[in-house]
């Protein structure tokens, strides 16, 4: 019998959903025996199926999801030993699947996806870089250093048309020609600009909502390392650092661990495959969880050791970066397209896309959808078919509301714009943006208005202060907001909101004040509606605004069994057993745990049909 | 006067002194050098960092102006279970803005404060990087996902029980 291997997911999301007993399950029950390995895995990006287990025989791959300690026995049972598919837990078949009787439920989602970043995620062990070089791993570098100028390294990655995925969308192969061009000191022969510059992968990973790089430093990391090592060479870096926030421990030390990997096999270190001028080495830095030290200067403040605070560009990074050398800070998805390039060629990954956006992009999709994971599309993919296809559509079949693109940068995208097709102009349009790749999907039972407040308050907390617009102008905007979803807004409010976005937009220093009114500008301009129930009916029609939703009994329905007063908080509901029972409104703090709790669903959730405080008994 | 330093924490010194020859002579160290005193001592100590500024010769204000500029690090011992609630997007809109409430009232605290049994210090964090299963909360190494109120303070009560 041929040799089976079978993989477990171990990155965040599958220990998250309880992977550890299971892979130790899996090694007791498989100890000791010949003909099966085991193999610890990163993410596929199929999060919503954590834990993932994969079963390969013969070139056929099989993947079983949310896998428990009983289900991995009938799998180890029935299909590693008995050669007998378990139907009901697959979920993916790869391979020759697409012809085969027994496909996985999911294939579809995986059928519609390119799969260039993510072209070793959830396959391969990370800490293994026999793995890596097996597929094709490191021959990209090999390729620049040994076949390609340095030139040419950068008309690959210019002709590409990749552009920076963590969130402006710069032109990556100009950037590095910037880079290129400044000038350091220790020239050589074949690099007469100098090599004392700096190669910075920005991994901070600011963006609430995402994760694509946590997956793909978790489960790949030598694509980024490669990628880094590639742009070293172009440029003529000499040091080279992965900032990194220290939020991820699973990758940071995988990070650590393949680099000591890559030293080892002389992908790093002095004279990288056999280029004698061609000095490279990596080290990372752990961030220290501010939103604002992903911004460039920021950032390379915060690796000097100082607070992350901006400052004014020019001179741009390129020419004065890191400890004032020639700098170039890429983001991690925007490495690990590049050995693919380099290997594959620009054209074949400018085959992908629309318009001036190439390749593809990593979504992490999250909120109220049915399946929240990793999925990498080619740029273009109308926002629906993702939303839909991938994401599975909205959880609960509730309707779809809006779905929030670029974080705190960004904006809400309505149903009616669904049909946008995902590239950095299209997106732009909206008024939201691509940044860096975070899908929150949001469905008719969340206030946007909320949501917007919700920005407000990350944005004001995470700026730096340097700026008064910026500081003082995003308290402003939250204050207003604070009081619109309190139902003490007035019409004027609308006005002085956006007057106030125009004054810190303008006033700003950083992207992070430049885009931090995004969020209610976005909202205001397809929502303005929902602002307007709250000023002027007082009504949040989500029913999410605390001041403005009342719980209620029906007595008419209530049977007396009290549960709901036992679960209340802070006592708020009263009654004898047996008899209808009564919430008292002014000592509610509107957790909504009596009406999860009720047996008999009696208990009513409304807003602005009746004036809260009016009708307390 | 560094005699006067050890007084309060316990061998500071000998703690610190390792740390300290660690970062001798190097630049930029501020952020891993606060780390690893958070790491040794459990918090972002006065004395703490007084004493190492003064080895390595930083001052001590600029090392406090790095510290609280970073959400890392923290001023206040520290419970046993550090509570890291995810405040991000994704968790905001499945509702962990409930969870927090339900956290706060349960445990009698508010984000970055510390019960007074040392068993829990509550913090809100801004992603975890779980989005897909949220909303999430990290209790010291484990990740709890897709939480509820009630979900939330179990996993904490079991704690507690379990002590
Ligand atoms: C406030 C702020 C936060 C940012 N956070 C990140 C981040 O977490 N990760 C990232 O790659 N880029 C972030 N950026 C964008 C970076 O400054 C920079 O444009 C990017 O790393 C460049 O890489 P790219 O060209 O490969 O996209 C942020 C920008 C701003 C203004
Ligand atoms: S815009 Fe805001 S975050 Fe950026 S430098 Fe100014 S104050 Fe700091
Ligand atoms: S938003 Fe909570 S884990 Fe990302």
């Amino acid at each position: 019998m041929s040799k089976t291997t079978v993989t477990i997911g171990l990155a965040s999301c599958g220990v998250a959903s309880g992977a550890l007993p299971v892979a130790e399950e899996l090694e007791r029950l498989l100890a000791g025996r010949e003909d099966v390995e085991i193999k610890k895995v990163g993410c596929i990006g199929y999060c919503y199926m954590e834990p993932l287990v994969g079963v390969e025989r013969d070139g056929k791959n099989y993947t079983y999801g949310k896998v428990n300690v009983e289900i991995l026995r009938r799998i180890v049972d029935e299909h590693v030993n008995g050669n007998k598919i378990v139907k009901e837990h697959l979920i993916l078949t790869d391979g020759t699947g697409k012809q085969d009787s027994d496909s996985g439920s999911e294939n579809s989602r995986m059928e519609k996806q390119v799969r260039i970043v993510l072209r070793n995620s959830g396959l391969i062990d990370p800490k293994n870089v026999d793995e890596y070089i097996a597929r094709e791993g490191y021959q990209g570098l090999a390729k620049a250093v040994q076949k390609m100028s340095r030139d040419e390294v950068i008309k690959e990655v210019l002709n590409s048309g990749l552009r920076g995925r963590g969130g402006a969308g710069f032109p990556t192969g100009m950037k590095w020609r910037f880079a290129r061009d400044a000038k350091g000191t220790q020239a050589n022969a074949s690099n007469p600009n100098g090599t004392d510059k700096y190669m910075v992968c920005n991994a901070d990973e600011g963006d609430p909502g995402a994760f694509m790089d946590r997956s793909v430093l978790e489960s790949d990391p030598h694509s980024v390392i490669e990628g880094m090592t590639i742009g070293a060479y172009a440029v003529g870096a000499s040091h080279g650092v992965i900032y990194c926030r220290a939020e991820y421990p699973m990758a940071i030390q995988h990070l650590d661990i393949a680099l000591g990997q890559a030293r080892e096999w002389g992908f790093l270190g002095k004279g990288i495959l056999g280029d004698p001028d061609f000095d490279f080495d990596i080290y990372v830095k752990e961030g220290a969880g501010a939103f604002v030290c992903g911004e460039e200067t920021a950032l390379i403040a915060s690796i000097e050791g100082q607070r992350g605070m901006p400052r004014p560009r020019p001179p741009f990074p390129a020419n004065s970066g890191v400890w004032k050398k020639p700098t170039n800070i890429n983001n991690v998805e925007t490495y690990a397209n590049v050995p693919w390039i380099l290997l594959h060629g620009a054209e074949a990954f400018n085959r992908y896309g629309h318009g001036r956006s190439k390749g593809t992009k990593v979504f992490a999709l999250a909120g109220k959808i049915k399946k929240g994971g990793l999925a990498e599309v080619p740029m273009g993919m109308p926002l629906r078919e993702v939303i839909y296809d991938i994401a599975g559509g909205i959880e609960n079949d509730r309707k779809f509301k809006a779905v929030q693109l670029g974080g705190p940068s960004g904006g809400c995208v309505p149903e009616h714009l669904l049909d946008t097709p995902v590239d950095y102009e299209s997106i732009n349009a909206t008024g939201a943006i691509m940044g860096s790749g975070g899908m929150v999907v949001m469905d008719e039972d969340t206030c946007v208005v909320d949501v917007a407040r919700f920005f407000l308050a990350f944005v004001q907390k995470e700026s730096c202060g340097k700026c008064p617009f910026c500081r003082v102008g995003t308290k402003r905007m939250l204050e207003i907001l604070e009081r619109i979803t309190r139902g003490e807004g007035v019409l004027e409010d609308i006005d002085k909101l956006l007057s106030l976005a125009e004054q810190i937009k303008d006033g700003s220093l950083c992207g992070l004040g430049q885009t931090a009114p995004n969020p209610v500008q976005t909202t205001l301009k397809y929502f303005r509606d929902e602002y307007i129930a709250h000023i002027v009916e007082k009504k949040c029609p989500a029913k999410v605004c605390a001041a403005l939703i009342r719980y209620s009994i029906d007595p008419s329905r209530c049977i007396g069994c009290a549960r709901c007063s036992k679960v209340c908080p802070v006592k708020a509901i009263s009654g004898e057993v047996k008899n209808p029972h009564h919430i008292d409104e002014e000592v509610c703090v509107r957790c909504g745990l009596c009406k999860k709790t009720c047996p008999v669903s009696c208990i009513e959730l409304s807003s602005g049909d009746t004036d809260p405080k009016a009708s307390v008994a | 006067m560094t005699a006067a330093i050890a007084g309060t924490i316990s061998n500071l010194e000998t703690r610190l002194t390792p740390i300290i020859e660690r970062y001798r002579g190097k630049v930029g160290v501020a952020i891993p050098l606060l780390a690893d005193v958070q790491k040794e001592i459990g918090y972002v100590a006065e004395e703490a960092v007084e004493y190492v500024g003064t080895e390595l010769g930083i001052s001590a204000a600029e090392l406090f102006g790095v510290a609280t500029f970073y959400a890392m690090f923290r001023f206040q011992p520290q419970g046993k279970y550090v509570v890291r609630l995810c405040r991000g997007t994704a968790c905001h809109v499945q509702g962990s803005g409930r969870v927090a409430e339900q956290l706060e009232r349960s445990l009698g605290i508010h984000d970055g404060e510390t019960t007074e049994d040392l068993m829990f210090t509550l913090q809100y964090v801004a992603c975890l990087g779980c989005c897909s299963l949220a909303p999430v909360m990290l209790v010291g190494n484990d990740v709890h996902g897709r939480l509820t109120p009630e979900k939330a303070v179990a996993v904490l009560e079991d704690l507690r029980k379990a002590q």
